[in-house]
């Protein structure tokens, strides 16, 4: 008899690509995805129940179902689809959180929780360290968003930990996560035609790959493999960071630098009228930029991810088509130039 | 202008000035040809950049320069954690700084030997100048002198990090932000870090305090190195004090610009954006003995006695060294 998982939040192509990943897993014998909407993908063999994490009932899945470990990845920045609010997306969140955690809290098989969260726990801002641990004290919490949803969610997952000292409690900071399906914010970001940026900034970002982001997560929800530990608090991203003008570079789409006064005024205009759903905290990330150390998630964790922050971003930029730049035709237009000039200008070396 | 009040030392008499100077000469020559065969070094890693040693002709420093152009548009080029852009650095920055370090300031290098060749290292400075020029020159100096090429990560106070294009600039130049965090971060990788322990209150003292060296924090740099078990090498910065002379604090302004001093100096802000030209001092830098710091016990970082022990020890190194370098000053300007 295989291991019983439930997963939260697998209307998400990340939740679905997860639930079918870990049904490959030998131990898993079965596989419970939760969602308040069906999921529009297949879940593979997975069984799907409707419930709305939000509501008790939750309790009565667990407690009917013999879960021993539960996978909370319905925490997200914004709503699925473009349907619902704000609000609803942070109740879920944070309401989804708590009823979730006391429904384990309730159910003695419970053996293991794994809950995705966010590196924007950080914060962003110039006075902080330049490379965060999982141990540094934000200089500033985040004000609002999903950043302090993501603050408010691990608060109770640290509540939950205390209450049931026998649950392994896995919590993974993810960087940005970023892959050919990926839906965040950021995605969505940098399909825009040209990136409005802020001013005299060049902020250092740091991305994970979706594939990785799947492989982190199901090494967290297994048995933790000889000499690593995979309870606790870890940060995942890929090696190495990017500025953003060179993400911009790299993907060809020009930037188009703002005064922040501008940049936090239209961002509110925008939000208002819903045309996006851009936080402040995120234009603070755009800003300040966040880097995070690693250490814990190797060395701990025994994690090692496939793609560096570079090659997770080249496989996002692939995905996502040329700009109106692309850096195949700039390359060519300095060769050509090269050509031109009376020099062999070659590579000579 | 006059000097500085300065105490002349019994075991460097002005005597002993003149039959020094050939000595100094002599050793700066040997140092003279090293940095030529490691920028020729930097063009084989960096795969050819704009600035070419002087016997390149002038079509490979255009392909030279082509090449550079392409992997700047293309994004094809590195930073590290901290935002650090060596080929930035290296190609640019540094070459818009050179010309200000070797025939404005005229900086003269001493000591350059006492950075260690690999391994981490701490250099602690003197801070002066109202504006941060003094850490610049330090950059230039470390990275056109030393024998072995080595980057210097300066620690930047967090002022820096939030004015707009500075923050951007500071970043790829390879600065951070002087916090324990960062400054352990970057001494464990095996960096040079450099960092001014005075601070504000060293960079914005009034022109009559010039060369006085002011608290050194709270000593907390002394535990970083001690932490690392890297050695602190002291450095002592003559010429910066004269560049903008400070005679006058707008508090109130400063208060609401936000910024921890308004400088009033007899240009500024009288003369308008010319204010802004600094004074055409003589500049020295002097690396002192590296103190070892890998002796000590892995306690002894939090052994607050020792702390301030080994604080004062670098500050009257940096102090005594100033003084030494004054009276072996002619003048301010030559």
């Amino acid at each position: 008899m295989g291991k019983v998982v439930l997963v939260t939040g697998v209307a998400r192509q990340l939740g679905g690509r997860f639930v079918r990943r870990i049904q490959r897993d030998p131990d898993v014998g079965r596989v419970i995805g939760v969602d308040a909407v069906e999921p529009e993908h297949s879940l593979g063999g997975a069984e799907f129940l409707k419930a709305d994490i939000r509501h008790p009932a939750i309790a009565r899945v667990l407690a009917g179902t013999n879960v021993d470990t539960v996978v909370h990845m319905d925490i997200n920045g914004t709503p699925l689809g473009g349907r619902g609010s704000r609000a609803t997306v942070k109740e879920t969140n944070v309401i989804g959180t708590m009823q979730l955690l006391g429904a384990c809290q309730k159910a003695p098989n419970v053996k293991r929780l794994v809950v995705k969260s966010s590196t924007s726990v950080y914060g962003s801002a110039p006075r902080d360290p330049a490379v965060f641990t999982e141990t540094t004290p934000p200089k500033s919490l985040p004000s609002g968003g999903f950043a302090k949803d993501a603050v408010e969610v691990e608060g109770y997952v640290r509540g939950f930990a205390r209450r049931r000292p026998d649950v392994a409690v896995c919590v993974l900071r993810f960087a940005n996560i970023l892959g050919a399906c990926a839906d965040s914010p950021l995605a969505e970001y940098f399909s825009l035609p040209v990136l409005p940026t802020v001013l005299g900034y060049d902020p250092r970002l740091q991305f994970v790959h979706e594939d990785d982001a799947i492989e982190a997560l199901c090494l967290a929800s297994g048995k933790p493999r000889r000499g690593t530990l995979n309870s606790g608090t870890f940060n995942i991203a890929g090696d190495g960071a990017l500025l953003l003008s060179q993400c911009s570079r790299r993907l060809g789409r020009p930037t188009l630098p703002l005064f922040l006064p501008t940049v936090t005024w239209a961002g509110t205009a925008l939000r208002s009228v819903g045309v996006t759903d851009f936080s402040p905290e995120q234009i603070r990330m755009l800003t300040h930029g966040r880097v995070v150390q690693t250490t814990q998630m190797r060395e701990t964790l025994g994690f090692h991810p496939k793609y560096t922050t570079a090659e997770s971003f080249a496989e996002f930029a692939r995905s996502r088509g040329p700009g109106l730049l692309p850096p195949e035709v700039l390359a060519r237009t300095v060769d050509r130039l090269a050509a031109v000039l009376p020099a062999r200008s070659g590579p000579t070396q | 202008m006059a000097d500085a009040k300065v105490i002349p030392f019994g075991e460097e008499p002005r005597s002993r000035r003149k039959t020094k100077r050939p000595g100094r000469g002599g050793r700066r020559t040997p140092l003279a040809p090293v940095p030529e065969p490691r920028r020729q070094d930097g063009r084989d890693q960096a795969a050819g950049g704009p600035q070419g040693a002087p016997g390149e002709s002038l079509e490979q420093r255009i392909a030279g320069g082509l090449r550079f152009l392409r992997r700047r548009l293309t994004g094809e080029y590195e930073v590290d954690d901290f935002g650090y852009d060596e080929e930035l650095t290296d190609q640019v920055l540094m070459s818009v700084l050179r010309p200000l370090y070797e025939k404005y300031f005229r900086v003269e290098v001493k000591g350059i030997e006492n950075i260690p060749a690999d391994g981490g290292a701490l250099i602690v400075a003197n801070h002066s100048g109202t504006l941060p020029l003094d850490g610049l020159m330090l950059q230039v100096a470390v990275h056109d002198h030393h024998p072995a090429g080595r980057h210097l990560r300066l620690l930047a106070a967090d002022l820096v990090f939030v004015l707009p294009v500075i923050n951007e600039l500071a970043r790829k130049a390879g600065h951070t932000l002087a916090c324990a965090e960062d400054a352990q971060r970057l001494l464990e990788r095996g960096e040079v870090v450099g960092v001014m322990p005075e601070g504000f209150k060293g960079i914005g003292k009034p022109f009559a305090d010039r060369y006085k060296l002011q608290r050194f924090g709270r000593g907390g740099f002394v535990s970083t190195a001690l932490r690392a078990g890297v050695p602190i090498v002291p450095c002592s910065i003559v010429g910066a004090e004269e560049i903008y002379p400070k005679i006058g604090d707008a508090k109130t302004l400063a208060r609401v610009l936000g910024f921890p001093y308004f400088p009033l100096t007899p240009t500024f802000p009288w003369l308008g954006p010319l204010g802004l030209v600094p004074l055409p001092t003589k500049w020295t830098i002097q690396f002192g003995e590296p103190i070892p710091t890998d002796g000590y016990p892995a306690e002894a970082a939090d052994d607050p006695m020792l702390m301030f022990n080994l604080t004062d020890q670098v500050r009257e190194t940096i102090q005594h060294t100033l003084y030494k370098l004054l009276v072996q000053r002619r003048s301010v300007f030559f």
